[in-house]
């Protein structure tokens, strides 16, 4: 029988605040173990939480770049259990009213735009963080209290490529609207992988296995390439899947049983009597959405149709924000923007990337770039000429034109001279000239290559061809 | 009137409290008192009344994103019963 994956992702993303979600001790990975701690966030008796506005606000930018509806009405609630890294022995949550619902997230997959529905993104607060002992854990509340955006997907996800593909788009759209870092090795995103299998064609979703916790994304394509032949082989040998939680063993390469449904967690959610609902009016709104960027895709799209570059030059420009405001300044009403581009990403990136600078600390404008594919266009220098005006603007600065000039780099496309080292060349050469009387019309290369010698690379080559073969031909 | 409509033993082990069966039978009683004390609530008639999130009628109610001084670790461990490096130790995490 025909199976068909069925993938819906839990991600939770660390939010760019300066602060924590109900507290105003730092937000910040790698202090030392519990320094970045208050009452507040460690859960001591008697304390007030108090929402933090900027993480309120990035929420609602995220909800917008996932398409998602703004509800006027929200609030906060108590998630119970007991587990070591909960210090207050329960979650600060949103349950039944999250701040953003409904969306959806559009991205590149197979050849085509796929589309994910986004059930809804919710606020939460970071629980700490456990290292484990042989004897023992040892818990570090630095993390509690950090604001954690929950984004919910429906099961649109059909393989473990297509869910590797969302959660990058994911991750570069919240990156894009300045939401998070999402800096993977500092585990600011990490993500609860829902997987079921059915026949191709039913209706009825198959038992659904959750596999808690990934923090890499190629962890959790592993996790899933393995899960999903694990689910059809026990339906194809006559077994039966329990609804259950497994971890996945990255070392072994393994999913394992955490705890079956029988056991599943009974969180008893109520509504946190500490914090007042949220209704955000409009003119609160109004404001965040003066925030909302364009979305990675949308770049794409626009850089291939306006300024008619192959989209892997557009991919560069949308993983490289900078890079991409650079090339939009430097085609600025030019022609060749194929050229352009390739000059910004061959040569500009290539230098910037060996030097370990910014684009910020360019010592010359956008236009440079313009006015350098302009001369080699009109034949005023050789591209190979180019690579040295390059290399002296991204040094020193200045104006391609005037370094030309300064450095006597001009191709020489005028008679007197060329036509002498052309009539030169001939002479001393006369095999290869009579090679190309008697029709050989590669030995012309020869000659050529001569007069490029003469000329140290200053010659105009289409120019020196042409002589060549007007002398010759005589 | 008491409220039976609840599972003590089930009740207990969310609370991850151990009790005797006399223990069970007690507070099963008194939590069963309790219940029906609050379900008199349910006698009230609320037609047209919206639900509320909260007693008091405020919203919005957030705070600036400003760092402000943390407690020094050993403050923060003050109360553990048990520390290393800095670190709350628990029993081994097993799950």
């Amino acid at each position: 029988m025909e199976y068909e994956t069925v993938i819906g992702l839990e991600t939770h993303v660390q939010l760019k605040t300066k602060s924590k979600m109900f507290c105003g001790c730092v937000n910040l990975f790698g202090s030392e173990p519990n320094t970045n701690v208050c009452p507040v966030c460690l859960g001591m008796p008697g304390v007030l939480p108090v929402p933090n506005e900027r993480a309120m606000q990035l929420t609602a930018l995220a909800g917008y770049l996932l398409n998602c509806e703004v509800p006027g009405f929200a609030k906060f609630d108590r998630k119970n259990y007991f587990y070591p890294d909960a210090s207050k022995d329960y979650q600060i949550t949103q349950f039944d009213f999250p701040s953003t619902t409904t969306g959806h997230v559009d991205f590149e997959f197979g050849g085509g735009i796929e589309r994910v529905r986004i059930t809804r993104a919710h606020i939460e607060e970071d629980v700490g963080k456990s290292n484990h002992f042989a004897q023992h854990s040892g818990v570090d509340f630095n993390r509690a209290g950090v604001p954690l955006l929950e984004i919910v997907s429906e099961p649109d996800l059909r393989s473990a490529d297509m869910a590797y593909e969302y959660l990058n788009t994911l991750k570069e759209i919240l990156i894009y609207g300045g939401i998070s870092d999402c800096d993977m090795e500092k585990g600011m995103v990490r993500c609860d992988v829902n997987i079921s299998v059915r026949p191709v064609g039913a209706e009825k979703l198959g038992v659904k296995v959750e596999i808690k916790n990934m923090n890499t994304f190629s962890g959790m394509r592993r996790a899933i390439n393995y899960e999903v032949p694990r689910q059809i082989e026990t339906l194809e040998s006559g077994g039966t899947l329990v609804q259950e939680t497994r971890r996945w063993d990255d070392i072994a390469g393994i999913t394992e049983s955490m705890r079956t449904k029988e056991q599943a967690h009974d969180y008893r959610y109520f509504p946190e009597p500490d914090i007042m609902p949220l209704k955000p009016d409009e003119a609160w709104l109004t404001e965040v959405r003066s925030h909302i960027v364009e979305l990675p895709l949308a770049r794409k799209h626009r850089f291939v149709s306006d300024y008619c570059i192959p989209a892997q030059d557009a991919d560069v420009f949308v993983g490289n924000v900078p890079l991409g405001g650079f090339f939009e300044k430097a085609v600025e009403g030019a022609k060749n923007t194929k050229a352009i581009a390739n000059w910004v990403i061959n040569n500009l990136q290539a230098r910037l990337i060996e030097t370990g600078t910014t684009v910020d600390e360019l010592k010359f404008e956008p236009a440079a770039i313009r006015e350098l594919v302009g001369i080699i266009d009109a034949g005023t220098i050789s591209s190979k000429g180019g690579q040295e005006v390059f290399a002296e603007l991204f040094e020193n600065g200045g104006s391609p034109v005037v370094i030309v000039e300064s450095k006597g780099l001009a191709q020489v496309s005028e008679s007197g001279e060329l036509v002498k080292w052309c009539q030169e060349a001939i002479d001393s050469n006369p095999g290869p000239a009579d090679d190309f009387r008697n029709g050989k019309e590669n030995a012309i290369n020869f000659l050529k290559g001569q007069v490029m010698k003469a000329s140290r690379g200053k010659a105009n080559p289409q120019v020196v061809g042409e002589t060549l073969a007007k002398l010759l031909k005589g | 009137m008491a409220n039976t409509d609840f599972d003590i033993k089930y009740v207990a082990n969310l609370a991850r409290i151990a009790l005797t069966p006399e223990e069970e039978a007690k507070l099963g009683h008194q939590l069963g008192d309790i219940l029906g004390y609050v379900k008199k609530l349910e006698e009230l008639d609320v037609t047209g009344v919206e639900p509320m999130a909260h007693a008091v009628p405020l919203a919005n109610v957030l705070r600036a994103d400003e760092v402000r001084p943390s407690i020094p670790q050993e403050a923060a461990l003050a109360n553990a019963p048990k520390q290393a490096n800095g670190l709350f130790i628990v029993p081994k995490i097993v799950e």
